[in-house]
């Protein structure tokens, strides 16, 4: 959920160059342990963000270079465990018994090694090659853990080599590892986990029972234990291949035990206990943590929210007052004289390449890219906000409120998310566990401003309200999560019947941001924008100048207007005239086509900016008006797109149109009419 | 539901408390997942913070987790640490 707008997902496509003979190394690791900042050290820019085949889960890969070769480096999902919980779990153990991974590294933290080893358990009974890399050394000591690696290493059976990623402290010598092991013939003896001792007997009778009959890749032992689990994806493999009698007497054996996997779970933990009480020296217990003390205000039920309002708050101030004068700048110094510059060069030329040029490419792409330093400090602020830990935060004190709608603190992460671009908010829906929930959260994240609306907020609302814009950009922004919550409840009562699910979620520990990790994320962000402007924003700015040319060069009889003085009558409800409505209509490709628009069709007026020739034209009525409708509209082509890929529905995708379109004429009119009643 | 006066439910402990997981409650599903968290029985739960509503965060084996209201009532502990 790093991209705005991604293409298509084409695995491999960039990766075709690379020599597939190259050694293929798998990350393996829990959330918030570091994983991803290890990834984005070790491959930089040489990554490719896809999707799992036939999986909403997020597939990263890249290459880098290991010491004098390219290798293969495949980001498996973060997962607790092995188990078939989740689809992220699946993929990392099928991935790494299908694909065979030369080495796989699993990423652990040395400030919380009891939970972290809990994977490297389960990795342990995979038969992979395997390197542990302790990361976050630093924060662990500061917290008064050391870890003794080698110890953890002779306890172990592999090779661990003690690390601080977010540093670039301890890759050379990981590598080096790595290395060897691709060099070495020699087997692992990795140190495996015992099942808790009353439940040892069962194991090794359903070890006997199905040892003869298991498939190719999976090790027997494994098998045995994740039917001992309970594992639904296991127990429904064996149940179609074993023979019937064989599978009537595991049933039976499986039945008696159906708490097992607590007797498995535990087994795991006594292994872990073991293990650091051999490596670690002298954790400190009961010492109050600055994470602790930092959630004593940021988790409150009442100041957490005052929080997440200042910080929310923060990013908007931060984008009006950097981000917008930035853009004036942009707009005045280089792209109005670049447009004066090309009508100059281009007198010769045939009177429509030079409106297509002047009016359609500078007037439309270039209006657009001045947002960019916008966008640039909002996707700044939130993978900071993201990469510092707060996210948990903001979905743990958003758990009541979220309880109206039906759902819990979790789906509140992908609206977060949705500030920066809907499209990452809906694909961020799969962290969401229970489908119902999911879906419920996908129909009413696109009611989450995104920065694209937020920056036809950002140049209208100054142009009307002067200095009280932060206000009005404030109330939209409210009015927009009022119609969230609203629309939420509304369709929790009428489809989802008021279930609720579970909500289990871990809280990572604050820590010092990453500076590349959040590079990388602005710089992925940003460039997809850039993209967009090439294409979806490029192609509507050429079609809206075309469509005003057409018929016969004059705007006022083009085909354009005429579309828009056919919309007119729904429109004059609003306050809308027909160039409203077609910057209206012209945002359906993408929201900021809205201000693209309004540059082409206003291009004409002689001597006079944009915001000029707004504030002439139109009331603050009508402008209040626009910007409630802008804000409330039917979301972007490419977020439908997205959400009939993720709900796997076209009924889906229709309903998240028909329900802002609907929503956002009734609160366009009510505005328009309340704002002429009190006079504006 | 608690038998004697000594087991409790997670959701009764206040902010400060240890416990210890006596059993769970509630569809195998999220036990599953409790359990891969650390949440099993014998585990040392200590109380980071419970407003008495709401959801509530805990600190089981070195990791804050967050539990819903629900969740928290689904898992069956003893006051103080056993070990």
């Amino acid at each position: 959920m790093t991209d705005c707008h991604p293409a298509p997902a084409r695995a491999g496509e960039r990766l075709a160059v690379i020599d597939h003979d190259a050694p293929l190394i798998a990350l393996a690791g829990q959330p918030n342990m570091g994983k991803s900042t290890l990834f984005n050290l070790l491959t930089g820019l040489n990554q490719h963000v896809g999707n799992w085949p036939g999986k909403t889960v997020e597939r990263r890969e890249g290459h880098f270079d290991l010491n004098g070769r390219t290798a293969r480096l495949v980001d498996l999902p973060g997962a607790y465990s092995l188990t078939a919980n989740s689809p992220e779990e699946v993929i990392a153990r099928e991935f790494i018994l299908r694909d065979k991974p030369t080495v796989v590294i699993a990423v652990i933290s040395a400030a919380n090694l009891e939970r972290s080893l809990y994977l490297v358990a389960e990795l342990a009974a995979l038969d992979a090659p395997l390197v542990v890399a302790l990361n976050m050394v630093d924060v662990a000591a500061q917290e008064g853990i050391q870890v003794d690696a080698a110890a953890l290493e002779a306890s172990l059976g592999v090779p661990v080599i003690p690390m601080t990623a977010s540093k670039a402290l301890g890759v050379p010598r990981l590598l080096d590892v790595v290395e060897n092991l691709l060099a070495s013939s020699e087997p692992q003896h990795i140190n495996q986990p015992e099942v808790r001792s009353d439940h040892r007997a069962v194991l090794e009778n359903i070890e006997s029972l199905v040892a003869a009959h298991i498939p190719a890749p999976y090790p027997p032992g494994w098998i045995s234990l994740k039917l001992l689990e309970g594992d639904a994806e296991v127990t429904q493999m064996m149940r179609t291949l074993l023979p019937v009698q064989v599978w009537d007497a595991v049933h039976e054996v499986l039945r008696a035990h159906d708490d097992a996997f607590l007797a498995v779970a535990s087994g795991r933990y006594e292994w872990i206990g073991r293990i650091i009480r051999s490596a670690v020296s002298h954790p400190k217990v009961g010492q109050v943590g600055i994470t602790e003390r930092i959630d004593r205000w940021a988790a409150h039920p009442v100041w957490g929210l005052f929080i997440l309002a200042g910080i929310l708050g923060l990013v908007f101030w931060l984008t009006f007052a950097i981000g917008s004068p930035l853009q004036e700048w942009l707009e005045a110094q280089i792209i109005a004289p670049l447009a004066g510059w090309a009508a100059q060069a281009l007198t010769g030329a045939p009177f429509w390449v030079q409106g297509m040029i002047v009016d359609g490419l500078i007037g439309g792409v270039g209006s657009v890219l001045t947002f960019l330093p916008i966008l640039i400090i909002f996707f700044a602020a939130f993978a900071l906000i993201e990469d510092v830990g707060y996210m948990a935060r903001a979905a743990y004190v958003m758990d009541n409120l979220m309880h109206l709608m039906g759902l819990h603190g979790k789906s509140f992460l992908p609206l977060f998310l949705g500030f920066g671009c809907n499209v990452p908010a809906i694909m961020g829906t799969r962290v969401i566990e229970s489908w119902p929930a999911r879906l419920l959260t996908i129909l009413i994240a696109p009611f989450v401003p995104c920065t694209a609306r937020m920056a036809v907020v950002a140049f209208i609302a100054p142009v009307f309200f002067g200095s009280r814009a932060v206000w009005v950009s404030w109330g939209l922004i409210l009015l927009s999560l009022l119609a969230l919550v609203g629309s939420g409840a509304l369709l929790n009562r009428v489809i989802f019947k008021g279930q609720r699910s579970a909500f289990v979620m871990e809280m990572p520990l604050y820590h010092v941001p990453n500076a590349r990790t959040i590079g990388l994320l602005v710089w992925q962000r940003s460039l997809a924008f850039v993209k967009k402007a090439g294409t979806a924003i490029l192609g509507m700015s050429l079609l809206v100048w075309v469509l005003s040319y057409l018929p016969n060069g004059d705007l006022n009889t083009s085909f354009l207007a005429k579309f828009g003085q056919w919309l007119e009558p729904l429109g004059q409800w609003m306050g809308f005239d027909w160039r409203l409505m077609v910057a209206l209509i012209t945002s359906f490709p993408a929201k900021e086509n809205a201000i693209a628009t309004l540059g082409v069709l206003f291009g004409n007026s002689p001597g006079a900016g944009l915001a000029d020739a707004l504030s002439a034209t139109f009331s603050t009525a009508t402008a209040l008006s626009f910007l409630v409708v802008t804000m409330l509209f039917i979301p972007c082509m490419a977020t439908v797109a997205v959400i009939k890929q993720e709900a796997n529905s076209w009924r889906w995708a229709l309903v998240s149109l028909l329900l802002p379109l609907l929503l956002s004429v009734l609160a366009g009119t009510s505005v328009y009419h309340l704002a002429l009643w009190i006079g504006l | 539901m608690p038998e004697n006066n000594r087991q409790l439910l997670l959701s009764d402990m206040n902010t400060g408390d240890h416990a210890t997981i006596l059993a769970f409650q509630g569809g195998r599903a999220v036990v599953n997942r409790l359990a891969s968290l650390g949440f099993t029985p014998g585990a040392q739960v200590d109380m980071s913070q419970n407003y008495g509503r709401g959801p509530l965060i805990v600190t089981v084996r070195g990791m804050r987790v967050a539990l819903g209201r629900g969740e928290a009532d689904n898992i069956v502990v003893s006051r103080g640490a056993h070990d």
